[in-house]
């Protein structure tokens, strides 16, 4: 079992030496003189001279490369043009959002996806099977953009004056106080730093930072701003997590031990939920890992459509800028996490059952 | 040892028929015996048909801006004849855009570019997944190793992020988007090539050439390839819906298409702020996209259940 986990933990290494790579491939291969491109067309040869020698791109391109792993590793992931920052800094500011929004998703995925694969694993080829399976199809053809635009128009419009009203954009609605966690609790925390980021990231999710410091209405408010975006992001994740605790279930459902359990007189809740459902965790457990990954990256469409000022946002921003430093900076970020995440779930899926040794499928399938 | 026909007769006598039917008349027949699958192939026929024809059953030119020729404001509502719309008035059938164009015909060409979209970039990505998996597959060892690291580094990233990347590096544009998403979806068919050579290689009859003779060529290409065409058809339509929503998000992000083509995502990402005031410039490409999408699924999933009988129960 540890060796297992070592060496997946030692496959792991080149491939975070490849993203490395592939990342610092990308910025060189961008078309024109990268000082021209920052600083733009008017930058005199002195200029560039100088600017050029100031990020160390007169030496050799392997020394280039062995510069940046050394920033990336002291967590410098260059700067971004457009904001006039450090990426680290952006990341900090922003990513806090991208985070909140891609677990309300996932969660919102697990519990509506998991109880209605099962429901309809149960009632099999019932209509409640069938309406699932279809709309789970339909779910998974959904454009997170579309989807996203759609229930804007619903909730917000053609909902409005009713309850069910939600707001299309932002985070929070102005006028409602969000005073960080350290600040209510009088902690006195150095002004700048590393330690200073820390409290300022977590201070940022806005709902740990309500729990925290019993802010109700702030709670409130920041749960009716995510469920739009969050139903739009984790539909596509929803109606996979469907499809496979079906399928799972339906498979499990039929073996030998399941006829035991109910030929012992077990109650059908008993039997699903502690003798089958347990069994049918496996390939959910690599569905829903991997989901989170890739609602990282479906987090561009949503922000942008919901007006979130998260790192998808920021991405998206830049994009028309050509910033790239936060393209790189978030690229990079994410696709070191996605690894991360692999290895937690190849180690959980051996944990669950040693004879497994996982190939790991890509996320990105599933939006 | 008698013959293939004279045991068919005996069969016939207890009451079966044997009758030769080739892999491909067993998946049509299994195609046509689901629902989804039937309907995937409808939608799928019709946007084929509307794609093809496009310059004949659209009513404007998709590029015309209408502005000093016809009596009609930008973004109009539909006007249908039909359904009451004063026949004084051109019928627009979903309506003109933000540039006054004619909204319908512009979907309807929208038809055209997605499904080359689709079958262009997998095309692409199956060809040099293909070549990738076969090679690593057949001969192992350090091209094996090289090929499926770089592959896995590929898949760390989440797709949309990496094509992302790469257009931003390419810069934005039709072409740069569809390879940046061909770039993508490589590792998924090299993963499956390899893994159908990886099993038939040391199946008997790839001794056999072997011994008669037959050189890697051969071996790979006629005897080891076809029998991994199964997983590449499926992995192949599914692929097309990936990518096909892959694209229009680009083209929504300003990425792929540029205005005025008239493709689903960017016309999309175009009207997007106009939600509130137009809705139907929003909602009728996106319907084209999710359609789409739609049908390739389902006539991927029917093909997967058709092909493999193994994974019937998986749906």
């Amino acid at each position: 079992m540890t060796q297992y986990i070592l060496r997946r933990f030692l496959l792991s290494v080149p491939v975070l030496a490849g993203i490395l790579l592939v990342t610092f491939a990308m910025a060189r291969l961008i078309p024109g003189d990268p000082c021209r491109s920052m600083l733009g067309e008017k930058a005199t040869k002195g200029i560039c001279d100088r600017w050029n020698h100031a990020k160390g791109l007169d030496k050799p391109v392997v020394a280039q490369f062995g510069i940046y792993v050394t920033d990336i590793l002291h967590g410098d992931f260059g700067e971004s043009l457009q904001y006039g920052k450090p990426v680290t800094q952006l990341l900090v500011e922003r990513l806090p959002m991208t985070i909140e929004l891609s677990f309300s998703s996932l969660l919102f995925s697990m519990v509506v996806g998991i109880p209605l694969g099962i429901l309809s694993a149960i009632k099999h080829n019932s209509w409640v099977d069938v309406t699932t399976m279809v709309g789970a199809n339909i779910g998974v053809s959904m454009p997170v953009f579309f989807l996203g635009l759609m229930l804007a128009y619903v909730f917000s419009l053609l909902l409005k004056d009713t309850p069910f009203w939600l707001p299309p954009s932002g985070r929070v609605s102005p006028g409602i106080a969000n005073n960080p966690f350290h600040e209510v609790w009088g902690l006195t925390i150095p002004a700048a730093g590393p330690m200073y980021s820390v409290f300022f990231f977590l201070a940022r999710l806005n709902i740990l930072n309500a729990l925290l410091t019993g802010n109700w209405a702030l709670l409130k408010d920041s749960i009716t701003h995510l469920i739009l975006p969050s139903v739009a992001l984790g539909t596509i994740p929803m109606a996979l997590i469907a499809r496979i605790a079906r399928s799972s279930m339906l498979e499990v459902l039929g073996q030998d031990y399941i006829r035991t359990a109910r030929a012992k007189g077990l109650t059908q809740p008993m039997v699903v939920l502690k003798h089958a459902f347990r069994n049918s965790l496996l390939p959910l457990v690599t569905v829903i890992g991997l989901s989170l990954g890739s609602l990282l990256g479906g987090a561009v469409l949503t922000e942008t459509i919901f007006g979130l000022s998260g790192v998808g946002r920021s991405l998206y921003d830049s994009i028309t800028a050509r910033d790239y430093g936060i393209v790189q900076g978030f690229t990079v970020v994410v696709a070191m996490f996605f690894v991360v995440l692999n290895l937690i779930v190849c180690v959980s899926r051996s944990a669950h059952s040693p004879a497994v040794v996982p190939e790991s499928p890509r996320a990105s399938f599933w939006f | 040892m008698s013959s293939l026909e004279s045991r068919a007769g005996e069969l016939d006598i207890e009451g079966l028929s044997l009758t030769s039917v080739s892999l491909w008349q067993i998946t049509w027949r299994r195609l046509f015996r689901r629902k989804s699958a039937i309907v995937g192939m409808i939608v799928l026929g019709m946007l084929i048909f509307i794609a093809l024809t496009a310059q004949w059953i659209a009513p404007y030119d998709p590029l015309q801006v209408l502005i000093g020729k016809e009596a009609v404001r930008g973004r109009q509502d539909p006007c249908i004849h039909l359904l009451g719309c004063p026949a004084d008035q051109p019928q627009h059938l979903a309506g003109t855009d933000g540039n006054v164009r004619d909204f319908f015909s512009r979907l309807l060409y929208g038809a055209r570019l997605s499904l080359i979209v689709g079958f262009s970039t997998v095309t692409f990505a199956i060809i040099i997944g293909t070549v990738l998996g076969a090679v690593g597959g057949y001969f192992g060892g350090w091209p094996d190793n090289i090929i499926m690291r770089f592959m896995d580094v590929l898949l760390a990233f989440p797709s949309l992020l990496l094509a992302i990347a790469i257009v931003t590096v390419l810069g934005p544009g039709l072409i740069n988007a569809l390879l940046a998403i061909g770039i993508v979806s490589i590792p998924a068919y090299a993963r499956v090539v390899r893994a159908s050579v990886l099993t038939v290689r040391e199946l008997d009859f790839v001794s056999a050439t072997r011994a008669l003779g037959g050189n890697s060529y051969q071996i790979l290409f006629r005897r080891i390839l076809p029998n991994a065409l199964t997983p590449l058809i499926v992995q192949g339509t599914l692929g097309i819906a990936t990518a096909i929503l892959d694209a229009a998000a680009l083209s929504f992000l300003g990425l792929g298409a540029q205005p005025p083509t008239p493709e689903w995502g960017s016309m999309l990402g175009a009207e997007r702020n106009q939600v509130f005031t137009a809705p139907h410039l929003v909602f009728l490409p996106g319907a084209a996209i999710a359609l789409t999408v739609l049908s390739f699924n389902l006539l991927g999933d029917g093909l997967r259940d058709a092909l493999d009988p193994r994974l019937a129960h998986v749906s």
